[in-house]
């Protein structure tokens, strides 16, 4: 007997179920065996026009600008702290952002900004649809940088073709060394001015010259300049497709009233070529010239409809509007409409927009519940911390006059800007006296000074009568005033005394 | 289907392997798992040459590299001591004043404290400084020998009884065990001892231990009992007993006169390291 494993991909042609792409369509013919992988086809997306392509030259204009400026907003701190506007220093660790400072113990406001991005994008993504991948996406953004860098050297769509296609000449090897040459130096601005953010910029740019930059410097740099070499220069569409796992959460935020890259099929179809002054009565106004197919970035045919292939970049829409004015229909055969709009025309009636549902609302109200205590949480912050770490050995000592004294080690932590004395106060068993090594005799409260944005372990000695205790672990409590706020933890004092009953 | 099926005997054939009716389909690997191999031979031939590889009759080849774990591991402590030293210069050139009050150099003369404690005190001393039957206390406010700064970081310098010339030393004679004193009026003595710490005591014994106290104890421990830090006498009027509080505890330190050693460590730890091991000890006994 044998046994075979058949690990044969059934494909039989046109009739298989699933996505039918014009990419597909080219896949299948120019891969019919199957096998695990499927080939990638080469898209070639043409150069457009038009309002959507503007605003997406716009929002990579100035993504690239917040991305490359970010670093070098200079924020005048006080004394030894970083004057770098947005820092995260790990090695101090600490994340600077203008006027605010985070510590790590504070790092739930890091989740709530991430919960806050994560419903944002939630309620875009139902009323709008993937305007992120579209056009805020850095993958989408660095993608359609590489691409303007390629037609600089290789030309548009056809240029293109035709170049891969011709043998290897010396035209040919200049223009795609060349273009390769500049996405490397895209990639390695990328990946460098990734570090920038984690270190003081102006001293670690001529230090990485120099060769005595941190190490995590280089690393760094080399990983992001090869992801943005690979991803956007080499593999670009697939990374959504096959590599993100936004494009299948979406189908959880999208519904039939969300605003997408639609194909209006009521008004499309029945599509055909159309002769010049041809009547256009009894057809559809798809003229099925393909334009919004060699436009997609993506290799898609958006008159299949919605698809996860789909970045909602509206390519398609300017393609189609600039035919659809050259032959003398209305533009927006293809524009940003809903599935329940068409429908509705489709059946006669008027398309109704319902951007406020129950989804949008439960988005709405979480995103505005999130921020408002998001909000309240950055109001109310204090700028101090205090952990008390009571001695367990010894648990208490006996003194000459049978006192006995705790030993507590408290860690102060001054998450403010200034320096600032910590008042430090006991309350506990009556008597209680409260010390810490090489302070000054003193008759007032405790006083420490804790440097501003740092934290400091402080001994503290507590000695009460052994008269005054009646019980072998009597709540106690330290209070701790900083100029940045007050913190009261709770602890408890121990001795070998017996319970009174 | 033209390309031949990796999955079809008829295609590819087969090793001519089997096991219970299965066989085993002669496909080529994969080319990139080969390269793979290809590349881990040159890699292999590289090390051979950079790294220690092969065993000689008298060694190993070194490599041209010269790396050695064990040379890794001096240079690795060389390192850790020229850190160490940066912060050890501090401490040599602070009195233990400054290192106590300036909250960095405590908090450094306290890690380094404990650590010193953990490996050569805590023996005696308990790890958390408390001591024991014999051992004294280092966390109470009862010193034998003082305890300011200078006086904890002495002791530990010279240690007591120990065979450095300058040691802290005194003895208590055995009042018993070496027949200087009667049994009975050992009795006598311990009961003033107790009297002396405020406890209740045989008030005739008491009475007749009197005169013996002023003749034999009294040049050491004080009139008053009060003892004395110069002599390392204790006080025998508050609550702490370094051989135990109770009476039997008493008669027998009368009786054996008991004095436990402390070695001298200024020959085994380096100045900076008791400076640090002081202001630790100091620390930790609320600093007074």
């Amino acid at each position: 007997m044998v046994v075979v494993i058949d690990r044969t991909r059934k494909v039989s042609g046109e009739n298989a179920a699933g996505p039918v792409s014009v990419a597909d369509r080219v896949r299948r013919q120019s891969d019919p065996g199957g096998g695990l992988y499927k080939r990638r086809t080469p898209i070639y997306p043409k150069l457009v026009h038009g309002r959507w392509r503007r605003i997406k030259w716009a929002m990579m204009f100035v993504t690239l600008a917040v991305y490359y400026i970010t670093p070098w907003i200079r924020w005048d701190r006080p004394g030894i702290l970083p004057d770098q506007a947005v820092l995260i220093d790990f090695a101090g660790r600490r994340f600077y952002l203008f006027d605010l400072q985070f510590w790590p113990q504070e790092v739930y406001f890091v989740t709530g900004l991430l919960v806050l991005s994560a419903l944002a994008l939630f309620l875009v993504s139902a009323l709008f649809g993937r305007l992120w991948c579209g056009y805020a996406c850095p993958q989408t953004i660095w993608t359609d940088l590489f691409i303007y860098v390629e037609r600089l050297f290789e030309g548009d769509r056809n240029a293109r073709m035709r170049l891969d296609a011709a043998p290897w000449s010396f035209d040919k090897l200049w223009r795609k060394v060349g273009k390769h040459l500049v996405w490397l130096v895209v990639a390695f601005s990328t990946g460098g001015a990734w570090i920038f953010y984690f270190h003081d910029a102006p001293t670690v740019l001529p230090a990485f010259w120099q060769g005595h930059a941190p190490a995590t410097a280089y690393i760094f740099c080399a990983l992001l300049t090869f992801t943005t070499y690979v991803f956007a220069g080499g593999m670009r569409e697939q990374v959504c497709i096959y590599m993100c796992p936004w494009p299948r959460i979406q189908g959880g935020m999208l519904d039939n009233h969300s605003l997408q890259m639609t194909y209006r099929h009521d008004r499309g179809e029945p599509r055909g070529p159309h002769k010049k002054d041809a009547t256009w009565e009894g057809r559809g106004d798809c003229i099925d010239c393909g334009q919004c197919v060699i436009v997609c970035p993506m290799g898609i045919d958006i008159r299949d409809g919605s698809q996860l292939a789909c970045i909602n970049c509206g390519l398609c829409a300017d393609a189609c509007d600039e035919v659809m004015v050259r032959v003398g229909r209305p533009t927006g055969l293809v524009a940003y409409d809903t599935d329940s709009a068409v429908t509705d025309r489709v059946e006669g009636r008027a398309g109704v927009y319902r951007l406020i549902r129950p989804r949008t609302l439960v988005y709405a109200g979480a995103l505005a519940v999130v921020g408002a205590v998001m909000l309240w949480g950055l109001t109310h912050r204090t700028f101090i911390s205090v952990h008390v770490l009571r001695d367990r050995n010894p648990t208490f000592v006996r003194l000459h006059d049978g006192a006995i004294r705790n030993g507590y080690t408290l860690k102060i932590s001054n998450r403010s800007f200034t320096t600032g004395s910590a008042r430090i106060v006991f309350e506990g068993p009556r008597g209680a006296h409260i010390e810490t090594p090489a302070a000054a005799e003193t008759t007032g409260p405790l006083q420490a000074i804790i440097e501003a944005n740092t934290d400091r372990a402080v001994r503290v000695f507590v000695t009460v009568p052994g008269d005054a205790l009646h019980g072998p672990r009597l709540p106690a409590r330290f209070t701790v005033t900083l100029p940045g706020g007050t913190e009261t933890v709770a602890t408890s004092f121990v001795s070998d005394a017996e319970d009174e009953e | 289907m033209s390309e031949p099926d990796a999955n079809d005997p008829k295609d590819v054939g087969t090793t001519g392997h089997e096991w219970d009716g299965i066989r085993e389909l002669d496909n080529p690997l994969p080319r990139w798992w080969l390269y793979v191999f290809y590349a881990c031979i040159v890699f292999a031939i590289g090390y051979w040459v950079a790294m220690p590889a092969w065993p000689t009759l008298t060694g190993y080849t070194k490599g041209i590299l010269h790396r050695s774990d064990r040379g890794q591991v001096v240079s690795d402590l060389q390192d850790l001591n020229r850190i160490r030293g940066a912060e050890g210069r501090m401490l040599r050139n602070a009195s233990l004043q400054q290192i106590e009050a300036d909250p960095r150099l405590q908090a450094y003369a306290l890690a380094v404290g404990q650590s010193v404690f953990g490996d050569n005190c805590a023996t005696c001393h308990g790890t958390g400084g408390t001591g024991g039957k014999g051992y004294a206390n280092l966390r109470d406010d009862v010193w034998l020998w003082g305890g300011t700064l200078q006086d904890i970081q002495h002791t530990i310098q010279v240690g007591v009884r120990s065979d450095n010339p300058q040691a802290r030393s005194t003895i208590m004679p055995g009042f018993g065990k070496d027949q200087i004193l009667p049994a009975t009026q050992i009795d006598d003595l311990t009961e003033y001892v107790v009297a002396l710490s405020g406890r209740k005591a045989d008030a005739a014994a008491v009475q007749r231990a009197t005169p013996i106290f002023q003749a034999n104890c009294v040049v050491c421990h004080g009139a008053t009992g009060l003892g004395d830090q110069v002599k390392g006498a204790p006080n025998l009027t508050d609550k702490e007993w370094l051989y135990g509080p109770a009476r039997e505890d008493i008669r027998g330190q009368i009786w054996n006169g008991r004095g436990g050693v402390m070695p001298t460590w200024q020959a085994r730890l380096d100045p900076e390291t008791i400076k640090a091991l002081a202001v630790y000890v100091h620390a930790n006994a609320a600093g007074k």
